[in-house]
């Protein structure tokens, strides 16, 4: 699915990564962890294309990410569902217009996709919130509707940076399982995360791979969690 | 541009304008901006026009028609006039000649003399008025011949006068032509600087609208289309009430002159009716060009 051959990543100010080398595996599932700082963000940046990398190369869907034109970069990020750290909405839409985003860009006809559209927000519980705008959301509510749009296109892969952040335990165990629930229909996951109970608790429902980010380099953490 | 893509454009998506946010701000200075200069327009237009059907109608009447004043003594006056008369009807390019009679030159001097005046008192020059045909004659040539054989006779074919009336009328059509075309940049460079703002205030939306997928033409055209059809109706406006402010004004007249002659004409009136399609077609232009720009600059 995604793959990144001995990648660098230097900001200017010096080397954040360097020789990074993973292969996210369809219908895997993997966290990425590491101190603050470390380049969680900037990991997942370059696996949608949203940085380029200053040495290596980034493969995505059999396609060299650097090769790419706008277009093309666009028609990628519809294969691959990201769920942003600050979740990124259009303030001024509704939720379910903000999670139909994708659909309206795309070009798609809403009406086709109403009744897609209304089961995925009873998925992510924002059934009653589907018309309030994204400032009035709670910080679990803004993440669940994230996750509702980065799916709404049924991508093969989905993204998610720090998802539980700004969320209690239990709003981050309820995101945690529409993570698994999508995993085990078969898409790709990565999660960027520094919470560790959430990777143990996870552990006890998928197998999960946790990839962490140490002076650098990228590390198979493995099973010693 | 395929047709579907025009259509989309014209007709618009109504998801499509959802998602960049409304901008009260450069939406009024545009269509302000717009109308405003969609009204200098027809002035612009209608001051060429005018200018230019004068430059026309006076290089045209005074070309074609000379004088010829034949000043001799009353006694060789005769003689000289017949004289000159077939000289006249001899060149090539005279269309005609006639000599006005005696009660024709005293009505063009009554202005002067009053009409009561006995003008056989006077040594008033015997005139000949001369009708260019087409092709026209030789000035020159009909000067030296006429110098030859009719002393007395002095042809008069107003270029004199004419000419920098003339040159002003079409100097005048000119800066018409120049302030239209000035009025067309200031347009594309208005738009483009609240094409500009408005896509530097978006630009978070536009952020997140490429990192769900969306490709540059599409948020091209939700601003392209926004501000093609502000420039539209803005334009529409000024025109309407430029051309009601040129159809109030008095209509064409011997005693005005330049100044009331100032409007549209027959198929003239059709022209101000261009000015608002060509004003979109500018807006259009700048909004893609500054779109694109912008659009590029973004990762």
């Amino acid at each position: 699915m995604i793959e990144l051959e001995n990648v660098g990543y230097n900001y200017g100010g010096g080397e954040l990564l360097s020789d990074v080398s993973v292969k996210l595996a369809p219908g895997s599932f993997h966290f990425l962890t590491g101190p603050s700082g470390a380049g969680k963000t900037t990991l997942l940046k370059l696996c949608y294309g949203a940085l380029t990398p200053t040495s290596g190369r980034v493969r995505a869907f059999n396609m060299d990410v650097q090769g790419l034109d706008r277009d093309q970069m666009a028609h990628l990020r519809r294969r691959v569902g990201v769920v942003h750290q600050d979740c990124r909405f259009l303030d001024h839409l509704a939720v379910i217009e903000n999670i139909a985003l994708p659909l309206i860009v795309a070009g798609k006809d809403l009406s086709q996709e109403e009744a897609n559209l209304r089961e995925l927000l009873t998925w992510v519980g924002l059934s009653q919130r589907a018309d309030a705008l994204p400032p009035e959301l709670s910080g679990g509510e803004r993440q669940r509707a994230a996750l509702a749009r980065s799916v709404i296109l049924s991508p093969d892969v989905i993204i998610a940076d720090e998802p539980t952040g700004n969320v209690d335990w239990e709003m981050s165990q309820r995101l945690l399982q529409l993570l698994v629930e999508l995993n085990r229909m078969g898409k790709t996951i990565l999660v960027a995360t520094h919470d560790m109970a959430l990777i143990r608790a996870a552990k006890k429902q998928v197998q999960a791979r946790v990839l962490r980010i140490s002076a650098k380099q990228l590390i198979q953490a493995g099973a010693d969690l | 541009m395929s047709e579907g893509r025009l259509r989309k454009l014209i007709m618009g998506d109504a998801q499509a304008d959802r998602v960049v946010p409304p901008s009260g701000f450069t939406a009024q200075l545009t269509l302000f901006v717009s109308g405003a200069m969609a009204f200098l327009a027809v002035f612009a237009l209608a001051l060429s026009l005018a200018s230019g059907r004068l430059a026309n109608r006076w290089a045209d009447e005074l070309a074609r028609a000379a004088t010829l004043r034949i000043n001799a003594p009353a006694e060789q006056r005769l003689a000289q006039t017949e004289a000159a008369l077939t000289i006249l009807r001899q060149t090539p390019g005279v269309a005609s000649a006639r000599a006005f009679s005696a009660e024709e030159q005293a009505e063009l001097l009554s202005p002067w003399f009053g009409s009561s005046l006995a003008i056989d008192s006077l040594p008033v020059p015997q005139l000949i008025e001369v009708i260019e045909g087409d092709p026209g004659y030789d000035g020159t040539g009909l000067r030296l011949r006429l110098q030859a054989e009719v002393p007395g006779a002095v042809l008069d074919d107003h270029t004199r006068w004419r000419a920098p009336l003339v040159d002003a009328a079409r100097a005048l059509r000119r800066l018409g032509a120049v302030s239209i075309l000035l009025i067309a940049g200031a347009t594309a460079a208005m738009i483009t600087l609240a094409a500009n703002a408005a896509l530097a205030a978006n630009a978070q939306v536009i952020e997140v609208l490429r990192l769900v997928g969306a490709l540059d033409s599409y948020i091209a055209h939700a601003f392209v289309r926004r501000f093609t059809l502000r420039a539209l109706g803005g334009a529409a406006v000024g025109v309407g009430l430029g051309m009601i402010g040129v159809w109030l004004m008095p209509s064409a007249s011997n005693e005005g002159g330049f100044l009331t002659g100032l409007g549209f004409q027959g198929w003239a009136w059709g022209l101000p009716l261009l000015i608002p399609p060509l004003g979109a077609l500018v807006a259009f232009a700048a909004t893609t060009r500054a779109a694109n720009k912008r659009l590029g600059d973004l990762t």
